[in-house]
């Protein structure tokens, strides 16, 4: 039994950004990541159960950690060492019951009470103790010290935090509901009008599909999405987009779509709602580039530092607002949305945990290698 | 008097031969003992008194009084001229347009007419830039009447500015530009390049709005136009054209028809290996081939298209006459035959094409790929008569890089067929149903065409719709030396070499087909029997 350890350990760190910038991906060999033995977490509280974990996602967000291109906003935010992990399918131990984990540490699980604001309205990913309470800081399970996450074969969480698994689904299936339910909270904004997902990887992905779910097509303005290898253009026909086209294309598309002129690079137009599952300095920009004036930028995708030019978005009204995480209710709606769409099948590869090294640079370059979502898979030891 | 056109039978002793790609040559080895090279005739001789032989047309027109009687002072008068897509490549100056233009001004002066204005007859192309006008018409004319106002280019977008004439017995709207219904008498004054110009289609389609070319710019009509290049009753296009022309002559201005025609001295000395017939070829054609094939190949693309778009072609007038449209354009049309026919024995099961680095749609520009298409199935698989010259489900083949590069200031909306329709259909009916109505109506594509130097919004579609039959007649097409992808969004077959093309024919044609190719340049019709 074993379980991948994430330590503070700065001369690693640089060795891992140095790579992981050379090649995405590769920050997981020379880095601070390491399997070592599991050890047995103590229970913060009653509430709490062991879970040993069936399999677990690599995220984008894991990915920009160990390739140590993670923003230094996460520092307070995360207690070291910690196993990362927060795409989690488990079974409870001592039961039968088979669960997927809400990896938000909110106020109930850090035993703070009373609740905060957000918290008491449901909003946990908006909880204002995040870093506070009994438990070490930690954004999410998965960047905690004391819960442990899905890259081990033990971990913790708090009874809360559990979403029973339908029987019928399939591991490689609730794999995908966590970042799913993320998808369902980005598509609580959908208007019906024109609408741009920029990036076809996972989020992207799941992000069409919840959309695609609650649109009638025939009423509804055309769902534009950007992708880039042709896996990810297939899947994003399939789940829903009334067009694929790449970055450079993008702009002509909307500008075609939504009867607009153009003036420099800028188009006149737009679309009013544009999420952006990517979070780069160029997807921003181009979002910004097609957002209608007084519409809106969503960004799904992780962004980090990025550099903008933001004279449009003063200029045009427009907003970019973060979209984070997912409420509990999400859950529900997102395993419903995966049996239904049959995500199950975006799970491209799944690897034992001691090949993590071969796991991690597959997920960093799952589009140029055909693949939308890489896990591990943890049923045997 | 140069030789005339020549099918060469290929047999081993044959040299390879020539063929265009792009912006650069290939020569390329037919198989022996079942391939022909069908070569143009030889440039007829240049009239030597051009500026007298205008004069003469003006003054000596054909069922029409001269020029001069047609003129009264205070009349109004419009003299509309063919734009830049023609002649190919531009010829050196002064243009054959701005020597007829100014020998008509100077009767027009005489006879004291001073309203007086002059239209770039441009239908859906793009604007032309003031060097091109200053080229087309000269110095003098431009400066003359352009700041003034008086010299300008057709908006078949202007609405206030268009008129309908009538409408024929098919319910085909006339509908030209205002100014030229208006006048007291339109001047015409045309390059016949290829045979399918000039006559009716000068101004019905020159003059015309886009409602009006609709009528016959479309799948259909170009599926079913025949012979573009040949015998007008066989080509759709042409019957509606001249439905059209019949309306304009019934109730229409006043008009006097100049058609001239050029002689296909294409290229100037320093490109004489172009001209010539491969097994012609002296030591120092030779060299030149292989110094100038070796050197662009050496070149980035931009720099080999400036160097093309750069030359300056030396062909010269053979023919200029004036007068009423169908009498002046029969006699254009022989003179056009003359010069361009080549007798052909039978159709082959493949034809072979160099696809040059301009069509009509790119002067001083980029060959798009739809462009690609137009010029292999629209323009010279049509240089034909009575049938064409591969078979019905035939292959044609095609060399050219077809790179996927588009000139954003000409060729707008030629970027977003390329990526919208042509992944959604590449059948020219379809596209008209589906997408046509889109692109006419797309305020951008509008405003760039009437303000910038964009072709119209329609354009592209036009431009595909021209390979129609082309499109149709062919069992399969290939592209040898194209972009794999680009090739196939076009809906055609990529190759590497010729060797390689020829066998993916095979599957169609078999493993010994008989073969044509087309020798471009100059200009040819093969008068296939």
């Amino acid at each position: 039994m074993s379980r991948l350890v994430f330590s503070r350990k700065p001369a690693r760190f640089a060795a891992a950004r140095l790579a992981g910038t050379l090649m995405p991906g590769r920050g997981a060999a020379v880095g601070p990541l390491a399997l070592e033995p599991d050890e047995t977490l103590p229970l913060p509280g009653a509430d709490w159960v062991r879970l040993r974990p069936r399999m677990s996602g690599i995220c984008g967000s894991d990915l920009a950690l160990v390739d140590g291109t993670a923003s230094a906003y996460f520092d307070p935010l995360v207690s070291y060492p910690f196993t990362p992990g927060h795409e989690v399918v488990a079974d409870v131990e001592g039961t039968d019951r088979r669960v997927v984990v809400v990896p938000v540490l909110s106020c109930i699980t850090r035993g703070i009470s009373p609740v905060c604001h957000a918290c008491e309205h449901g909003h946990i990913h908006l909880c204002e103790r995040v870093a506070f309470g009994h438990l070490e800081p930690g954004l999410q399970t998965g960047f905690c010290a004391d819960t442990g996450g899905g890259w081990g074969h033990e971990m913790i969480a708090h009874a809360s935090q559990l979403v029973d698994v339908p029987a019928d689904m399939s591991d490689e299936a609730a794999v995908l509901v966590e970042p799913t339910a993320c998808a369902v909270h980005a598509a609580q904004r959908y208007t019906g009008k024109e609408t741009v997902i920029i990036g076809a990887g996972t989020l992207g992905l799941l992000t069409l599909a919840a959309i695609t779910a609650t649109r009638d097509r025939e009423r509804t303005g055309p769902v534009v999405v950007t992708a880039r290898y042709p896996d990810q253009k297939r899947l994003a026909k399939e789940l829903g987009a009334d067009v694929v086209c790449s970055t450079d294309e993008l702009p002509r598309w909307v500008r075609s779509a939504t009867s607009s002129l153009v003036f420099g690079d800028q188009l006149t137009c737009g679309a009013p709602h544009v999420i952006d599952c990517v979070g780069s300095s160029d997807s921003l920009q181009q979002a910004l580039q097609v957002v209608a004036p007084g519409g809106e930028v969503q960004v799904v995708g992780m962004p980090g530092n990025v550099s903008l030019e933001l004279t449009s978005l003063w200029h045009r009204e427009t907003a970019i607002r973060g979209c984070y995480a997912y409420t509990r209710p999400d859950f529900d709606t997102a395993i419903e949305l995966v049996r239904r769409m049959d995500l199950g099948r975006l799970v491209s590869a799944t690897y034992p945990l001691k090949d993590y090294t071969d796991a991690i640079a597959h997920a960093a370059q799952a589009g140029r290698r055909g693949a939308v979502k890489v896990a591990f898979d943890l049923r045997s030891n | 008097m140069g030789r005339p056109g020549f099918v060469h039978e290929v047999d081993r002793s044959t040299p390879p031969v020539l063929f265009w790609r792009g912006e650069n040559f290939s020569l390329e080895r037919l198989p022996a003992g079942r391939s022909r090279v069908i070569y143009p005739p030889e440039p007829l001789p240049a009239i030597k008194d051009i500026d007298g032989a205008i004069r003469h047309a003006l003054l000596h027109p054909h069922d029409q009084d001269p020029l001069p009687a047609l003129l009264f002072p205070g009349m109004k008068l419009t003299i509309a001229f063919d734009d830049v897509s023609l002649p190919l490549p531009k010829m050196r100056r002064p243009d054959i347009r701005q020597r007829v233009i100014e020998a008509v001004l100077d009767l027009v002066a005489a006879a004291g007419v001073d309203d007086v204005h002059i239209i770039a007859a441009l239908g859906l192309h793009r604007r032309m830039h003031e060097y091109e006008l200053r080229h087309a018409l000269g110095d003098r004319v431009y400066d003359a009447f352009h700041p003034r106002g008086m010299l300008y280019q057709h908006d078949a977008e202007d609405h206030d500015n268009l008129e309908v004439i009538g409408t024929t017995d098919h319910g085909e709207v006339l509908e030209i530009n205002k100014r030229a219904a208006d006048s007291d008498l339109v001047i015409y004054v045309n390059i016949n390049s290829v045979s399918m110009d000039g006559g009716w289609k000068s101004i019905t389609t020159g003059l015309a709005s886009y409602k009006c070319l609709s009528h016959h710019h479309n799948g259909e009509t170009l599926q079913n136009t025949k012979s573009l290049m040949g015998h007008r009753e066989h080509s759709a296009l042409h019957t509606s054209i001249w439905r059209l022309g019949k309306v304009l002559r019934d109730h229409g201005p006043k008009l006097f028809q100049i058609e001239t025609t050029l002689n296909t001295d294409m290229f100037p000395e320093q490109y004489a290996f172009i001209n010539k017939r491969e097994w012609e070829w002296t030591a120092k054609d030779r060299a030149t081939y292989l110094g100038v094939s070796k050197g662009l190949s050496l070149l980035p693309v931009k720099a080999r298209r400036k160097m093309f778009h750069d030359i300056h072609s030396p062909h010269q007038m053979t023919s200029v006459q004036a007068g009423e449209t169908s009498a002046v354009h029969e006699l254009t049309l022989a003179k056009v035959f003359e010069q361009q026919l080549v007798p052909v024995e039978g159709q082959t099961d493949i034809l072979t094409l160099g696809i040059p680095f301009v069509s009509p749609y790119n002067p001083d520009s980029v060959m798009n790929p739809v462009l690609v298409m137009c010029m292999g199935l629209g323009y010279l698989f049509n240089m034909y008569r009575n049938k064409p010259l591969v078979r019905k489900g035939g292959v044609i083949i095609m060399t050219h890089p077809t790179y996927r590069d588009f000139n954003p200031i000409h060729h707008p909306s030629y970027i977003d067929f390329f990526e919208q329709v042509l992944p959604d259909t590449t059948d020219p009916v379809v596209m008209g149903q589906k997408w046509e109505k889109q692109y006419a109506e797309d305020e951008w594509y509008r405003h760039l065409y009437r303000t910038g130097n964009a072709y119209h919004g329609v354009h592209p579609f036009y431009a595909w719709y021209w390979g129609a039959h082309g499109q149709q007649h062919a069992g399969k097409v290939i592209i040898v030396g194209g972009d794999a992808p680009t090739v196939r969004r076009l809906g055609f077959t990529p190759a590497s070499t010729l060797d390689d093309a020829f066998e993916i024919a095979s599957d169609v044609v078999g493993r010994t087909p008989t073969i044509s190719h087309l020798h471009v340049p100059s200009l040819l019709v093969a008068d296939v029997q």
